[in-house]
């Protein structure tokens, strides 16, 4: 039990790079883009072929932002120079990308053009690489002794996994708070917020759209990258729904943490991720649940996350007015 | 300052719904001039906006500004010289963002935007004393969400923005129409005031006539697309409602529907 939610965690905290990215284009830009179902995969895929080819896994993820980044900026241009409405536009880059990341995977095989998977078994990964500078440190004994002494059986074969993605994503946080407080990061906001406002302002709202497309794609990119490392396989089909799994980390994030802040936002959307993952996990532990009803237990948490809190707060609201109705007549 | 030469537009052109919007506009406003335009309603004041704002490009016909032809610039280009406060007190600002950020976003109107900290401690001072002139102490509320303003608060934060970075024209499209009495009064005030701290040349529509003649150094009529009367300077002090009236009725030679006028 507690293997699973440390694993479910460790996934979340990866997971929480995309749903940063989603909440880059669905809050921030206001912006549904539907992309991300294929730039997960364009950063897998990249991440993974240049693995497997030989090439460092840092420059493989560099690569793979790259590409995501790429993959953003075209759905931008698509919306703001073809004019075409702005879930077509994610539409046509998502079903394109399918193809092109059939390509980027068929670059390591030999015979033929397309791939759809990459197994990544026996190579290296940013994470064997930690692994094999973390274990000298020693750290792993201490903290798997003090879960012992807290009476647990089974404890992680290592943390360094847990604490390289947890590094990432803090400093990623970071990165985000900050950029979203610049000069260029405030125009983007505003870009969501009123477009004719920021426009009479001296902004040109195309490049900002294009601009914040790429960079929440390169985020996606970056998580299906890690992911494709995490899981050792790359696939040409693991980003179906991700955009549902990116959208429920904000929701259900928001739901809980609040949205009052910058930095309280982006902490509610990589916290709402870990939450879907730890749900997620806890629900596959159900004895009449397969993990082929992993995307309708998805539905189903996103449908919750967004009509509970309705109802927490119509309850809210009934007693507060029953509680004025009865202390009401002083007041008047 | 801002020049319009022959300036031409027609709407939905070879269909039956064709309509002239603007037809042979020409004006020319000297560096301080504060201008009011009155009409009624299709009299083409807004379209005139939106042809200097560069919302519109004329049919053809040139916009000028400081000397420079920029017809064909994008409006967001051309706004670095242009202020606007549009009818709607929504639309001048973003609501999901605090008031200095907003502030922010007008302040690097004529700057490019970088990587700096937008609400950097030294702007922030800036920020805080123009506010304290609107005296509406928006100054202790720098971190509030806009959305959370009133109507004529968030007039007021437009019209502060707009002339925040001194720009070549101030367009002034009816931003105090959707006001009650005494706020728009409030807004025609600070406008008074933010015209005259900088000397800002301005052209501002209104529907009400008696402020078309409280304010401002020239008042010009429209109708039907053309500018119909142009008051100067000299004359405008001694100008009453009455008079426009009358003077409407003697050019057009039909009564001028007060209400539509007055009340847009």
């Amino acid at each position: 039990m507690f293997l699973a939610l440390f694993g479910a965690v460790e996934q979340g905290i990866i997971y929480a790079i995309m749903a940063l990215g989603v909440y880059l284009t669905f809050r921030v830009l206001d912006f549904p883009d539907l992309t991300v179902d294929g730039s997960f995969v364009t950063g897998a895929a990249t991440a993974a072929t240049m693995v497997l080819l030989g090439y460092h896994p840092v420059l493989a993820t560099l690569v793979a932002i790259v590409a995501g980044f790429i993959a953003g900026c075209m759905t931008g241009i698509l919306h703001t120079k073809g004019k075409i409405n702005p879930l077509l536009s994610g539409i046509l880059m998502m079903i394109a990308l399918y193809s092109i990341n059939l390509r980027i995977m068929g670059l390591t095989a030999e015979n033929t053009i397309g791939r759809p998977n990459i197994p990544l078994l026996n190579s290296e990964t940013i994470f064997s690489k930690f692994q094999a500078f973390w274990s000298n440190l020693g750290i792993d004994t201490v903290l798997n002794n003090l879960l012992s002494s807290m009476g647990l059986q089974k404890v992680p074969a290592t943390w360094s996994v847990m604490i390289i993605v947890l590094l990432i994503t803090i400093v990623i946080k970071l990165l985000a708070d900050w950029f979203l407080k610049t000069e260029v990061g405030l125009a983007i906001r505003a870009t969501g917020d009123n477009k004719r406002m920021i426009r009479s302002f001296s902004a040109n709202t195309d490049t900002l759209i294009i601009l914040g497309l790429g960079l929440s794609n390169a985020l996606v990119a970056f998580s299906g990258a890690l992911i494709a490392q995490y899981s050792k396989f790359s696939d040409v089909s693991m980003g179906i729904g991700m955009i549902v799994i990116g959208l429920a980390s904000v929701i259900i994030g928001e739901a809980i943490f609040g949205t009052k802040t910058i930095i309280r936002t982006t902490f509610a959307v990589i916290a709402g991720a870990v939450i879907y993952r730890i749900i997620l996990a806890l629900a596959l532990r159900v004895d009449f649940l397969d993990s082929g009803d992993m995307k309708l237990i998805t539905a189903v948490i996103v449908i919750l996350a967004l009509i509970l809190p309705q109802f927490i707060n119509k309850g809210k609201e009934r007693k507060r007015k029953a509680k004025r109705a009865q202390g009401g007549k002083g007041l008047a | 300052m801002l020049k319009l030469k022959g300036i031409n537009k027609i709407f939905n052109e070879g269909t039956p719904d064709e309509k002239i919007a603007l037809a042979e506009i020409n004006l020319h406003l000297k560096p301080g001039d504060f201008v009011t335009i009155i009409g009624s309603n299709g009299a083409g004041k807004s379209t005139m906006m939106n042809m200097i704002s560069g919302a519109l490009t004329p049919d053809f016909g040139i916009v000028s500004i400081d000397g420079n032809d920029v017809t064909g610039l994008p409006e967001y280009k051309r706004s670095q010289y242009i202020g606007r406060v549009f009818q709607d007190p929504m639309a001048g600002t973003a609501p999901t963002m605090t008031i200095e950020e907003n502030l922010a976003l007008a302040y690097s109107r004529n700057k490019s935007r970088g990587l700096r900290i937008g609400v950097a401690k030294k702007r922030r001072e800036f920020f805080k004393e123009s506010l304290e002139m609107l005296g509406l102490n928006l100054e202790n509320r720098l971190s509030a969400k806009v959305g959370l303003l009133s109507g004529g608060e968030r007039q007021a934060l437009s019209l502060l923005m707009a002339t925040f970075t001194k720009p070549s024209i101030l367009l002034l499209d009816e931003h105090t129409a959707a006001l009650d009495p005494s706020r728009a009064e409030l807004i025609t005030r600070i406008t008074k005031y933010l015209v005259d701290k900088d000397q800002l040349t301005t052209l501002m529509v209104t529907h009400n006539m008696q402020q078309a003649l409280d304010l401002g150094n020239r008042l010009i009529m429209m109708d039907k697309g053309q500018i119909i009367l142009e008051v100067e300077e000299d004359r405008k002090h001694t100008l009453t409602i009455p008079d426009l009236m009358a003077e409407f009725e003697r050019i057009r030679g039909e009564k001028m529907n007060s209400d539509r006028a007055l009340l847009g």
